[in-house]
């Protein structure tokens, strides 16, 4: 379904060589996720169909598309937040790391801890800035207050934030701004040191100069970290990713994917006409 | 009226500035008139209420007695710290400590039994049973439970305490409970069966108020379900949590017909737990249908404590859980 994933995994380098430094070429061919024939469903209706992408270790994976084709619930897929919302089936398999996450014996409150998300609208728990960092690492077990200290800092260094928000760490999350609280949302994220971040739509409800400072924030957090960016804004897809995934719904309305493939040659030279309309801006 | 010719042409400056039509100008003024009359016609019984038991209830409180509280002597109202003198008897200090106690006894009783029980039932309606069977039922019981009479409630607990007579023996303690009788804690269990069903509600609907995406934060970080439930959804609803507990206490307080059956009432200190019990309510009760003036009289002064002890735990309550708030 999507030839162009396959040529990326053959020969990555030819058309992102300035984009992806040498060394970190051998980690490109890992995949931290491997998704495999999906199918979703909330109760009867299916949602995703077919879905078979890889998502490449310490590489940001766009997933873009029309509203309504599934991008959000492929990423809630990806770390079983979606079984949260109501009653979910999923059929075909997700892999972490070769792990099979629907598998029978995974506790999916650990397999969270691995896979971090991040959601549309800032969400900050009702609590300080120093607690809703420290939350996530206070699930793992008991810390001295020095190690929370360091953990919180490091995180909130991480997030671009400490400088702005070191005097006032006990003070409530609820008074910083809309960029402020996302980038606290990311570093309570952060916290947990997860391996892959999901990140659902983070810039729509922040304006140009927060959405910047999360976008330079992205390309920090590379070197560390695998992350997938759903998105509804193409100029970002193409600023921030290494590769692009299109999501498209036929009149079924049912999600599928279109074409996957480096972020680049999806912008130019996409070769599936559907995705060309979409990104020149011809529909959805 | 001065206008800018180069923004409004003429027509559109005259279409601006006409009042609207009469009628639409009269019914506008009579809705609002109509809307302020009815509001002060509905709050004036409360104020008509509150100025009463001032008018009729403040005089005793201003009779002070000299006490030593730690060591340091303070003046307080006679009939706060006095227990009820014999009819007749001129020169004895006259009041209701006994019951102001004993209304503190039962209400704490009530709560130590319907807030978890009440808290838990909230969590499990929101958190646990959205679309489920047993959820609902639950949900439609405790409502009727909230509109049972109270004095239903009283010859329930009648029944099934104060008829009983069970031993149970306490195990390490090397002693026995025996249950039965006219009692603080049937009083109590009384009362929390009131409580129950409004701390039920109103945890479920303090839940509810929580939104979905701070769950699912949690749950990102690997929150499971208790800590997400104790440490994220409770804190949040705290305040509305504690909103409702106070109704539910403002409505145990004043609950007369229950006790009656219970707790019974008695002219003394509360003796413990198993003995009766005298309240607030009950000696209202009594001493507003007595022949006696000066007992009617205390029975205003006992309505101002009552109001004054509900809306000092309310207000407290608001303090406690506000700071706690800050702090996190």
């Amino acid at each position: 379904m999507q030839p162009s994933s396959q040529d990326s995994r053959v020969n990555p380098d030819s058309t992102v060589s300035d984009r992806i430094a040498p060394a970190a070429i051998e980690e490109v061919l890992t995949p931290a996720m491997c998704v495999k024939d999906l199918d979703f469903y909330y109760g009867s209706q299916k949602a995703l169909e077919g879905i078979s992408l890889d998502i490449f270790n310490k590489q940001i994976t766009a997933i873009i598309g029309p509203s309504g084709c599934g991008k959000s619930t492929f990423i809630k897929a990806l770390n079983r937040i979606g079984e949260l919302e109501g009653k979910v089936r999923v059929e075909g398999r997700v892999e972490f790391f070769g792990q099979d996450i629907y598998g029978d014996r995974v506790n999916p409150n650990r397999l969270r801890r691995h896979i971090g998300m991040v959601f549309q609208k800032p969400n900050p728990f009702a609590r300080s800035i120093y607690d809703n960092v420290a939350y996530g690492v206070r699930l793992t077990g008991r810390h001295s207050k020095a190690e929370l200290d360091e953990i919180v800092e490091s995180a909130l260094k991480s997030a671009a934030l400490w400088d702005e928000v070191k005097a006032k760490l006990n003070q409530s999350a609820y008074g910083l701004s809309g960029g402020q609280q996302q980038r606290l949302c990311i570093a309570r994220a952060l916290a947990v040191k997860p391996k892959v971040l999901l990140m659902d739509e983070p810039c729509s409800a922040l304006d140009p100069i927060a959405t910047m400072k999360i976008e330079e924030l992205l390309q920090t957090l590379r070197q560390e970290l695998t992350i997938v960016i759903v998105t509804h804004n193409m100029q970002q897809a193409s600023r921030v990713s290494d590769y692009t995934a299109f999501f498209s719904t036929d009149e079924s309305r049912i999600g599928q994917l279109v074409e996957f493939g480096l972020t680049p040659k999806m912008f130019t030279s996409a070769s599936q006409p559907r995705t060309r309309d979409y990104v020149e801006g011809r529909f959805g | 009226m001065t206008t800018e010719p180069n923004f409004l042409d003429q027509s559109l400056d005259t279409e601006i500035h006409q009042s609207l039509p009469l009628t639409r100008t009269l019914f506008s003024r009579g809705m609002t008139v109509l809307a302020f009359a009815l509001t002060g016609g509905a709050l004036l019984p409360l104020f008509a209420i509150l100025f009463e038991i001032l008018r009729q209830g403040l005089p005793p409180l201003m009779k002070l007695q000299e006490m030593r509280l730690l060591g340091l002597p303070i003046s307080i109202p006679e009939v706060l710290v006095s227990l009820p003198a014999p009819e007749g008897v001129q020169d004895r200090a006259n009041g209701f400590a006994n019951a102001i106690v004993g209304t503190l006894m039962m209400v704490g009783i009530a709560c130590l039994i319907s807030v978890p029980f009440g808290v838990m039932t909230g969590i499990f309606l929101s958190e646990f049973g959205k679309r489920n069977a047993i959820a609902n039922a639950i949900r439609f019981i405790t409502v009727i439970l909230s509109s049972v009479p109270s004095i239903v409630v009283g010859v329930f607990a009648y029944a099934v305490i104060v008829l009983t007579k069970l031993t149970i023996p306490i195990p390490l303690l090397n002693a026995t409970f025996q249950t039965g009788g006219f009692s603080a804690w049937a009083g109590g269990f009384a009362l929390s069966v009131i409580m129950l069903p409004i701390v039920a509600l109103s945890t479920e609907e303090a839940l509810k108020l929580v939104p979905t995406s701070h769950r699912l934060a949690s749950a990102a970080l690997g929150g499971g379900r208790f800590p997400t439930i104790c440490r994220i959804v409770l804190a949040s609803a705290l305040p509305g949590i504690t909103t409702g507990v106070l109704l539910a206490v403002a409505r145990a307080a004043g609950e007369t017909a229950p006790l009656i059956f219970t707790a019974l009432s008695s002219q003394f200190w509360p003796q413990g737990l198993f003995s009766p019990t005298p309240s607030l309510s009950v000696l209202i009760y009594g001493y507003a249908s007595s022949p006696f003036k000066t007992q009617n009289q205390l029975a205003w002064t006992a309505s101002l404590v009552l109001i004054g002890l509900v809306l000092l735990s309310s207000i407290l309550s608001r303090l406690v859980t506000r700071s706690s708030l800050k702090i996190r």
